[in-house]
């Protein structure tokens, strides 16, 4: 193994030769060129520089003091989500603050908000893969990780909120001796094959992009455990050309069956709502509305974890600019559906001219949320239009502030669908109240906590950039016609 | 282990994908057909230079698919018009729009199922163990370097005239890859 050492130290060497070679500026991806756009990768690196940057924050990069400090405390959060759910199985949902008439209120605000930041992943990962953007390469992997563990804690909150969550296992379609099937014609079951999948498939996807990158840590371990671990994850992975010829293949159509899959997802989530009479959620505006949701605040997650993320890790080389330039203008698209979404949600309610259709609007700008619909309004529709300008797009810390703001945002937006259209639905007589509990709270900070704590051990036991792709975008990586005959 | 006396074959590692690929077309036409690259990336020429056909992965995820669908359907309208019948609301029991969205999620989940597994079983993973990684240099191959290997199960294989061959396209190193 010492020979192998030598060799790769030989190799660096030769391969800063040929670092900054003529030729380099010229190529449109890296360079900043006429349009004045910054890169996509810094340019200067090689196939080597590439892999031993990524690399060696997995593998021989000291854990520093900040990374056991941010996952002892993301972690006591994840024990206190424990112990709120644990209290809850005890007692049972009478800890929580919602009773009839707002029947659904946190969990569901909750599972909403997750399932929409998951939702930034896929889109990054599968469709901008097919759109042939290949500014996403550095940012899809950690994206992706965010998806799965988002979609985690989103699937706890609806299975914790069942009352009996023990017996769970009756949504799913299995014989059973009461003789018992399903209600597939219900929406919530809709869910919870919608749910079940998406996690499943981002999971596969996540997966199967680690491949390659598993295989590159096992031949780059310097220890015994290592090696064996990430060797037994790679399942042997050697880069042969038959392989990728179809892992490629694989991956592409994973794209193609992920993208319908995360539009669908959103769009079964939203008809959980709309299915229903209540005014407030009984909408047709409602599937693209939420998915444009789920995606902006999905965005608006992703720049919150890749500002901090590459500051602390040196990685302003591959998570350049040009990532949160761009994901901050998707972020403007987006935000200006979901306000379209409110204002297409008020102008049908006064065009149907349904005297409880009526009501929705006005209770949400007078009623006793009136803050929290303001509020929404403020983050969602009103700071998001700071990022027309240049100047605000290029500040990270902008970006990471606004980014924060829209995350509250549209956990915001979820709380006002949710509660405002239930406390008061038709009869006066029946109307109610809601207010969290310490409970509702502990359990929502708690899957906060799960997910951070997730992440810091995502970042350090795996590559948090898909290394194998960063080469494919190098201007080296190119065959060229010219030199096929030897 | 193998006997030290039977090689699997022999091994050229290059410094850039064109080479690799240039070498790899050469020995296609010199007639080796039992022959593998490696690359540390995904490269399109490479697979067309090694002559191979076309993937069947995408008909298994269409097979997969299909069978997702028509699994998903038939579950719903089994469960809910013959095994369970139940009137809810009055609507038919065959109330097949309500029906679609769990069987497009079938469909998804059975056809992803397929492209993942089917990859992995086509290409023969996982494998713990296979001769290429004998060679201690081969460990470049998941970062930056190139690699041919022509297998010695080729007719046209014979090691000293299979290494003058490989030495002709000027590799960084020809290495034998003990079987």
């Amino acid at each position: 193994m010492n020979n192998v050492a030598d060799h790769v130290k030989d190799d660096a060497r030769h391969d800063h030769r040929g670092a900054g070679a003529p030729g380099l500026d010229e190529d449109p991806l890296h360079a900043v060129v006429g349009t004045g756009k910054p890169p996509v990768i810094a340019p200067g690196h090689t196939f080597s520089t590439v892999t031993d940057k990524i690399s060696a924050i997995v593998l021989t990069r000291k854990t520093s003091l900040g990374w056991y400090a941010g996952f002892g405390f993301s972690f006591l959060l994840t024990l206190m989500l424990f112990a709120s759910v644990s209290y809850l199985f005890v007692k049972g949902i009478g800890i929580w603050g919602n009773n009839v008439p707002v029947g659904w209120a946190f969990e569901i605000t909750n599972f909403v908000w997750w399932i929409g930041i998951g939702h930034a992943g896929t889109l990054i990962s599968a469709i901008l893969l097919l759109l042939k953007q290949t500014w996403r390469t550095s940012i899809n992997r950690f994206a992706e990780a965010m998806t799965l563990f988002a979609v985690a804690c989103a699937g706890l909150f609806p299975a914790i909120h069942t009352g009996r969550p023990w017996l769970d296992y009756w949504l799913l379609p299995y014989p059973n001796t009461m003789g018992v099937w399903p209600q597939f014609r219900s929406p919530i079951m809709w869910d919870v094959f919608a749910v079940s999948t998406y996690a499943t498939v981002s999971a596969l996807f996540w997966y199967i992009g680690l491949i390659p990158d598993l295989a590159t840590l096992r031949d780059r371990s310097q220890s015994k455990t290592g090696s064996v671990l990430y060797g037994m994850l790679a399942m042997g992975w050697r880069g042969s050309a038959h392989h990728w010829h179809r892992y490629e293949t694989a991956y592409l159509l994973l794209a193609g069956i992920a993208t319908p899959l995360v539009v669908s997802v959103h769009t079964v989530v939203s008809l959980d709502f709309s299915i229903a009479i209540l005014p407030g959620w009984h909408a047709t505006i409602f599937p693209p509305y939420f998915v444009a949701g789920a995606i902006y605040s999905g965005f608006a997650m992703v720049l919150t974890l890749a500002i901090p993320i590459r500051a602390v890790y040196g990685l302003e080389d591959f998570i350049t600019m040009r990532h949160l330039q761009n994901m901050a203008k998707v972020m403007l698209v987006t935000g200006l559906i979901v306000v379209y979404g409110y204002m297409i949600e008020a102008f049908m309610a006064w065009y149907s001219a349904d005297k409880f259709e009526v009501f929705v609007p006005y209770n949400r700008m007078t009623g006793p949320y009136a803050p929290f619909y303001w509020l929404l309004l403020f983050c969602n529709a009103v700071v998001p239009q700071t990022l027309w300008f240049k100047r605000i797009r290029n500040s990270t810390i902008a970006l990471f502030i606004i980014a924060i703001i829209v995350n509250i945002g549209m956990w915001l937006e979820r709380f006002i669908i949710v509660v405002t259209s239930l406390h008061r639905d038709f009869m006066p007589s029946a109307w109610g109240r809601y207010a969290p509990t310490f409970w509702d709270w502990s359990t929502y900070v708690g899957t906060i906590g799960l997910f951070v704590a997730l992440l810091f051990l995502f970042v350090r036991f795996l590559p948090m950039i898909s290394i194998f792709e960063m080469r494919t975008i190098l201007p080296e990586a190119k065959v060229d016609e010219d030199l096929r005959v030897i | 282990m193998a006997k030290p006396s039977a090689i699997y074959g022999l091994m050229a590692e290059f410094d850039e994908p064109t080479t690799l690929v240039a070498a790899t077309q050469h020995a296609h036409r010199e007639g080796y057909r039992c022959m593998d690259a490696y690359s540390p990336f995904p490269i399109e020429e490479l697979h067309e230079a090694l002559g191979a056909h076309h993937t069947r992965l995408p008909l298994i995820v269409l097979i997969g698919g299909l069978c997702g669908c028509i699994g998903g359907y038939g579950l719903q309208d089994w469960a809910s018009a013959m095994a369970y019948p139940i009137n809810v609301g009055g609507k038919p029991l065959h109330s097949w729009p309500a029906f679609i969205p769990i069987t497009f999620e079938c469909t998804i989940l059975a056809a992803a199922l397929s492209a993942v597994l089917g990859m992995l079983a086509l290409n023969g993973l996982p494998m713990p163990y296979h001769p290429v990684f004998n060679v201690p240099r081969f460990a470049l191959a998941s970062r930056n370097r190139f690699f041919l290997c022509i297998e010695a199960r080729d007719p046209k294989f014979d090691v000293e005239g299979t290494r003058r061959f490989l030495e002709t396209m000027h590799p960084r190193e020809v290495s034998t890859v003990a079987g």
